[in-house]
């Protein structure tokens, strides 16, 4: 008698499937920061170029999800909210996902050097290594500062479009760095709070982990007073004006005024509600972002100062 | 249970074939379309190729002015006549 079986093989990936290997939605907000970077820079683009350019740095940056949906796959497999992804599931294998983030790295370097100019290439290829090396293989499991020093990756865009226009770097664009590197903190750290992800058991150090809640409603503060002068600051500089500085003014005071009432609470009160405060901030943190740099693409389309 | 012969199997497999299509021809466009640009603003579009090239060298800023009073060679009759006080 012969027993005849059935081999569930790896499950055939979709081409959506690999688009989801380059994060979609990390790539709209890298999209939209280094456009607003390329276009208020001083020095025009041709329109194509600068199309060209923005689809190249986002190219770069889903690549760089590529390799750490790569890495990172064993901690993606343990927790809920990403088992879905296409490596853990199964769906693609993980040699691909590092192939295909390799291949794309390399591409979107050497083109957008090609369409706009080495040095913003460089920068690109930097960008990359420091999000799937620095944060992804060296930080993410080692320290509770992670997030911190992870989130110059998603800081750097603004700067890459500046350089493709400009060719360097500039006040103004340290200053959308700096905008973007003190944001994502409070962003994160507000999601982990009602977020419960299960960072513990996949064993990467989140500061709600490792240092508790109440240190991190402190540290959520902290940050938006910190971030608040150079989202002002940049309202001075040749990019900003008058329309920048009142919007900038308005959301610092809703993001402080937010921080406040994150630090004023406690676990108790928050589960009462829901994390209803937390779930507001964490929306409220992302117009704060796209608000800031809609102001800057708005007031540079009427003249600033 | 009624035999396909499309199985679930190779839509993904087409999904993935036309995608790619898709993602190519996208690419040559837009290499044609930077291509149409470069050229068309003038930018340097020759590479390096290793040997030294004077129309790779970038534009000097500040040329060379012209000879306001050319010098003749000694020995010929313009030198002579400039010799002369």
């Amino acid at each position: 008698m012969t027993d005849i079986n059935a081999y569930e093989g790896p499950a055939e990936a979709g081409f959506g499937d690999y688009v989801a290997l380059l994060k979609p939605r990390v790539m709209s907000l890298v999209v939209f920061t280094a456009f607003v970077g390329l276009w208020i820079a001083p020095l025009p683009v041709n329109p194509f170029v600068a199309f060209c350019a923005v689809l190249f740095i986002a190219l770069g940056g889903g690549a760089s999800g590529a390799l750490n949906m790569w890495y990172d796959a064993d901690i993606d497999a343990v927790m809920k909210r990403t088992a879905g992804r296409p490596v853990p599931s199964g769906r693609v294998a993980s040699g691909e996902a590092l192939g295909l983030g390799i291949a794309l790295s390399g591409l979107s370097v050497m083109m957008l050097g090609l369409a706009a100019n080495w040095f913003a290439a460089g920068f690109l290829a930097f960008t990359i290594f420091f999000y799937a090396v620095v944060y992804t293989i060296w930080l993410k499991r080692s320290t509770p500062q992670n997030i911190v020093i992870g989130g110059a990756a998603g800081a750097f865009p603004p700067m890459i479009g500046w350089a493709c226009a400009t060719g360097g770097i500039g006040i103004e664009s340290l200053l959308m760095f700096a905008l973007i590197f003190f944001w994502t903190p409070p962003h994160f750290w507000a999601l982990a709070l009602f977020m419960k992800d299960d960072y513990s058991k996949a064993g990467v150090p989140m500061l709600t982990v490792t240092h508790g809640r109440k240190v991190t409603r402190r540290h959520i503060f902290i940050y938006t007073l910190v971030l608040a002068p150079f989202a002002l600051w940049l309202g001075f500089t040749s990019v900003g004006g008058p329309l920048y500085l009142a919007v900038s003014a308005v959301l610092n005071g809703l993001f402080i005024a937010g921080g406040w009432q994150i630090l004023r609470r406690d676990e108790e009160q928050a589960q009462a509600d829901g994390y209803r405060v937390e779930k507001r901030y964490f929306r409220l943190s992302l117009y704060y972002l796209f608000l800031h740099f809609l102001a800057l693409l708005v007031q540079h389309g009427i003249g600033g100062w | 249970m009624a035999l396909h012969v499309e199985h679930e199997l190779h839509k993904r497999r087409r999904s993935r074939n036309i995608g790619l299509a898709v993602v190519l021809a996208a690419f040559v466009a837009l290499v044609f379309g930077l291509s149409v640009v470069k050229i068309t603003q003038g930018d340097m579009m020759q590479g390096y190729d290793h040997r030294p090239q004077a129309s790779m060298l970038p534009k000097d800023p500040n040329p060379p002015a012209a000879n306001p009073a050319p010098v003749a060679a000694p020995g010929t009759p313009g030198a002579e006549q400039g010799a002369e006080p």
